[in-house]
């Protein structure tokens, strides 16, 4: 295979790997997701494999093995042709499936019955956890295998590069993504376009780009997902942003401890680069790119992005504390421009369908739709895509089905330890970047967690701390130490052994934290607890008063 | 170099283009305290004692005066209620550590501090990192370095190059707060290479 | 493991920017822990100050400097996790190994660490021995998970 020298050239290969394929053939499409993982799908997908090698290689029937379909709490997931879902599959149903569809029939006892009313659904568009979603970003997912660029492809994939190449102007392109108004989705919210303004028109030849793909947050779990089971949207975002910007050189800095999400990302460059989409003389324009890959060994602070560039460069990940941005001075010093995951993946879209096309999504602040990871007290716990500006009850009851057990909803948290929880009365508030930091439970990342009415909300405060001061550095006074006695003081109070002072205490801690920390770990470190202490200061002082260990 | 006007509590001061906030103020005659800061090593920005309030086109912020530099009409107080309960916070929660530190007596003194505030912890190092850097920066001998982290964060100093170094130097020990510097250099003796010391020292071999 | 197979990691490496943690990655990997004097080793080749990488290897929890056993238990404690019981299934892994997070048992069968979200959430709680992931587990499901783990 040459590398592709031409946009023309890329149209025709699509064109080729589109005529080779046959859309009436059918397709089982297997998800290999995280929790589908867990629960052994690779079991399921071999038990298909076999099934469909017996009926021989003129059948035309193909198994695709795919990245996160979104329903984690119905895996192992199995999408059929015509988009037909079937739940929690094992490999013994193999056989059934495979003949059943093969004579154009449904296997009724694994499509999605509803827990009440029993009423089924056969298509993902009346599944009530799909149907709900707009799923730009992961709804290519049970398209694509992601160990082959060609699925990536034949869903259009790589035209937006091309456009962005060809027909567009570096500054054409950074203009359409300012006009957007991408937000950050990292936790920031910061607007992308102007990050990426800063650090093209910072002085000096050499710019870097940077995935963040170190999703820490507790509870989000969406990056990974979208990234392992898509890389390639990702990888075109970021060499979009590389044009535009004028760096030749990116990083893609992920967790260690993810061994399918780096075989997905070191496949993607390896097979981008022979296409000819990576690397020098990308698609004949002269422009040349190339990515590396560099690894966090497993503390939270290094997801920070000065924390980040410092371990890219071999230092221990501390923020730096330095009043200087580090899209001006950022890894050696050097222009840096770093974004989340899902901001990359946002780019092509916002090339190939235009800025005007992206607004018309989302609210006035918010544009566009964001990945939402929901997790917790809920029925249906996964991977959710929904415009912004979506009511939470939407998801939490439409997309979610509510809380197990028949229990009321007491909170939602957004933010994990950085964020806040907000009391089930506010649950109609929009999924939206400043509504929901004016409430005290800003989206960060994206991790929604659901919490029961037997949730102790002492409980979660206490827990969030506690995983902060272990995933401290521990560089500054106020982090380190605030962060030491806050938990004390809650940890106190969860044992019953709650002193009168206590709630002064905290929010002096509280306050000091947020005002003097030397990053935003530190900073935000308090949040969670000031949302406690916003909503649900009763329950904290009925604790301390009374000295009970438990609600 | 060329200079900025800036104010520091009311009072007009010229400082260089590039310099810090405590800088200016030092050049200017007015305290601002710090911890971690020396003038030999480069600023850590880590006890966050010398936080000032400035205040750029109307917005106000607190920064740390070590690595905030001067710009023009840039407008600075040194002192505040909340510039002042920030660092009366940051003082308990290190006299948590080493209420005994006469340095941080006497700043707890000016602040109105309560020493007993918070649950006392058993490690007396307020990890200002100070014989840390020196030893990098100044000495280039790397004898002591933090090892872990968030609140188990701590100094060692790693006995092959301290055995080596450390005897002949102490420079360390003199910048240290709170003596702890002193104290886990002896216990590192004791412990990694007790009676080399003795032996080196001894009139005859 | 032998010195040239640690030199051949170190080479492998060594023009890369952050090298050591590429390094200590890869021996980690391999050996399953840090013996110090490997890490002397590679500081010198690096020609970084042994302080640094001692630093750096006592930073991450992913690095051991002491031996870990032969079977890895990783017990999820992410906020899903916890929300779904977590604690309790930890307070019950921690009585059956006979150790806390962080340790190792005396005769080297299981290492023990706690650790976040390694996002299967919907599997909560979880526990994850040697890359095999055990969902929905109760504290009753634990000694029977780790009985066949010798």
């Amino acid at each position: 295979m040459n590398r592709l020298q031409s946009a023309a050239e890329l149209e025709n290969f699509r064109a080729g790997i589109l005529a080779a394929r046959d859309p009436a053939k059918p397709c089982f499409a297997v998800c290999a997701g995280a929790a589908c993982d867990g629960l052994d799908s690779a079991r399921v997908a071999s038990a298909f494999e076999a099934e469909v090698a017996k009926l021989g290689p003129g059948a035309g029937v193909e198994v695709r093995v795919t990245g996160c379909h979104g329903y984690c709490e119905k895996g192992p997931n199995v999408v059929g042709p015509h988009d037909i879902c079937y739940f929690e599959v094992k490999p013994e149903d193999a056989p059934e499936i495979v003949a059943r569809t093969v004579d154009g029939e449904v296997v009724e006892r694994l499509v999605y019955a509803h827990p009440d009313t029993g009423e089924k659904a056969v298509h993902m568009a009346d599944v009530p956890f799909y149907k709900h979603q707009t799923r730009l970003l992961i709804g290519d997912n049970t398209r694509i295998d992601p160990m082959r660029i060609d699925d990536y492809l034949a869903v259009g994939g790589y035209a937006a590069l091309a456009k962005a190449l060809f027909q567009m102007t570096p500054d054409q392109v950074l203009d359409e993504v300012k006009q957007a108004n991408l937000r950050g989705r990292g936790g920031g919210g910061f607007p992308a376009g102007q990050k990426w303004e800063t650090a093209k028109n910072a002085p000096g030849e050499e710019k870097y780009v940077i995935v963040n793909a170190h999703e820490g947050e507790p509870g989000a779990f969406m990056d990974r997902a979208l990234f392992t089971g898509n890389p390639h949207k990702v990888l075109e975002g970021l060499i979009i942003g590389a044009w535009a910007i004028g760096s030749h050189r990116g990083f893609i800095y992920t967790r260690h401890d993810a061994p399918q999400l780096i075989k997905h990302i070191e496949t993607a460059l390896a097979q981008a680069e022979g296409y000819g989409l990576l690397g020098e003389n990308i698609l004949g324009s002269g422009f040349d790119f190339r990515v590396e890959v560099h690894f966090d060994v497993g503390i939270f602070v290094s997801g920070e992005s000065s924390a980040l560039m410092r371990s890219i460069e071999g230092n221990p990940p501390e923020p730096r504390p330095k009043y200087i941005r580090t899209s001006v001075a950022g890894i050696w010093d050097k222009p840096s421009n770093l974004n989340n995951v899902e901001t990359w993946a946002n780019v092509p879209q916002i090339i190939s369908r235009g800025a005007d096309w992206y607004k018309s999504i989302g609210t006035e602040g918010s544009k566009g739709t964001k990945l939402v990871s929901l997790s917790g007290n809920v029925v249906n716990s996964g991977v959710v895509e929904v415009p912004m500006g979506t009511p939470l009850r939407k998801i939490v009851y439409d997309i979610g089905g509510g809380i197990p057990g028949g229990k009321a909803a007491k909170a939602v948290h957004f933010g994990g330890p950085m964020g806040g929880s907000i009391p089930a009365s506010l649950i109609d508030a929009p999924l939206d970047f400043d509504e929901l930091a004016k409430l005290g439970a800003p989206i960060g990342a994206g991790g929604l967690l659901v919490m029961d009415e037997d949730t102790d909300m002492v409980d979660v405060a206490r827990y969030f701390l506690e995983f902060l001061t272990n995933e401290s550095c521990g560089k500054c006074v106020p982090c380190r130490e605030g962060m030491r006695q806050t938990l004390k003081v809650l940890t106190n109070i969860t044992k019953g052994k709650g002193r009168s002072g206590d709630i002064a205490r905290l929010e002096d801690l509280s306050d000091v934290t947020g005002a003097a920390c030397l990053c935003a770990l530190g900073r935000t470190a308090s949040d969670p607890l000031k949302s406690m202490l916003r909503y649900f200061r009763d329950e904290y002082e009925t604790r301390i008063a009374g000295g009970s260990a438990v609600r | 170099m060329s200079e900025v006007v800036m104010q520091i509590d009311g009072k007009e001061v010229k400082a260089g283009d590039g310099t810090t906030v405590l800088q200016a103020a030092r050049s200017a005659g007015i305290r601002i305290p710090t911890l971690c800061h020396h003038d030999k090593l480069e600023p850590f920005g880590a006890c966050r004692m010398c936080m000032v309030e400035v205040e750029v086109r109307g917005r106000k912020n607190y920064v740390v005066s070590c690595l905030y530099p001067v710009a023009k009409d840039l407008l600075v107080r040194t002192r505040s209620e909340r510039v002042d309960k920030i660092r009366r916070v940051i003082l308990e929660e290190l006299l948590a550590h080493a209420p005994n530190s006469p340095e941080l007596v006497a700043l707890a003194a000016e602040y109105g501090a309560d020493r007993d505030r918070f649950d006392k912890d058993p490690s007396f190092c307020i990890l200002c990192g100070l014989c840390v850097r020196y030893c990098a920066e100044v000495k280039g001998k790397n004898a002591v370095d933090f090892i872990e982290r968030g609140a188990r964060r701590e100094i060692s100093f790693i006995p092959e190059i301290a055995a080596k170094e450390c005897w002949e130097c102490q420079e360390c020990f003199a910048l240290c707060p709170t003596s702890y510097a002193q104290a886990a250099y002896f216990l590192t003796e004791a412990l990694a290479f007790p009676g080399r010391r003795k032996k080196a020292s001894a009139p005859s071999a | 493991m032998r010195d040239d197979e640690i030199d051949k990691i170190i080479e492998k490496h060594r023009s890369k920017a952050g090298d050591l943690i590429h390094v200590l990655m890869e021996i980690q990997h391999e050996n399953h822990w840090l013996p110090r004097d490997v890490l002397h080793r590679a500081a010198e080749a690096l020609d970084i100050p042994f302080s640094r990488v001692m630093r750096v290897a006592t930073l991450y929890k992913t690095f051991s400097l002491t031996p870990k056993g032969r079977h890895e238990v990783h017990v999820c404690t992410g906020i899903s996790c916890h929300l779904r019981g977590a604690a309790k299934l930890l307070e019950t892994v921690q009585r059956v190994t006979g150790i806390k997070p962080g340790e190792t048992d005396a005769e080297a069968r299981f290492s023990l660490e706690t650790g976040s979200c390694l996002g299967s959430c919907s599997l909560a709680p979880e526990i994850i021995v040697n890359g095999t992931h055990h969902a929905r587990m109760t504290p009753a499901k634990v000694e029977d998970v780790l009985k066949d783990y010798q």
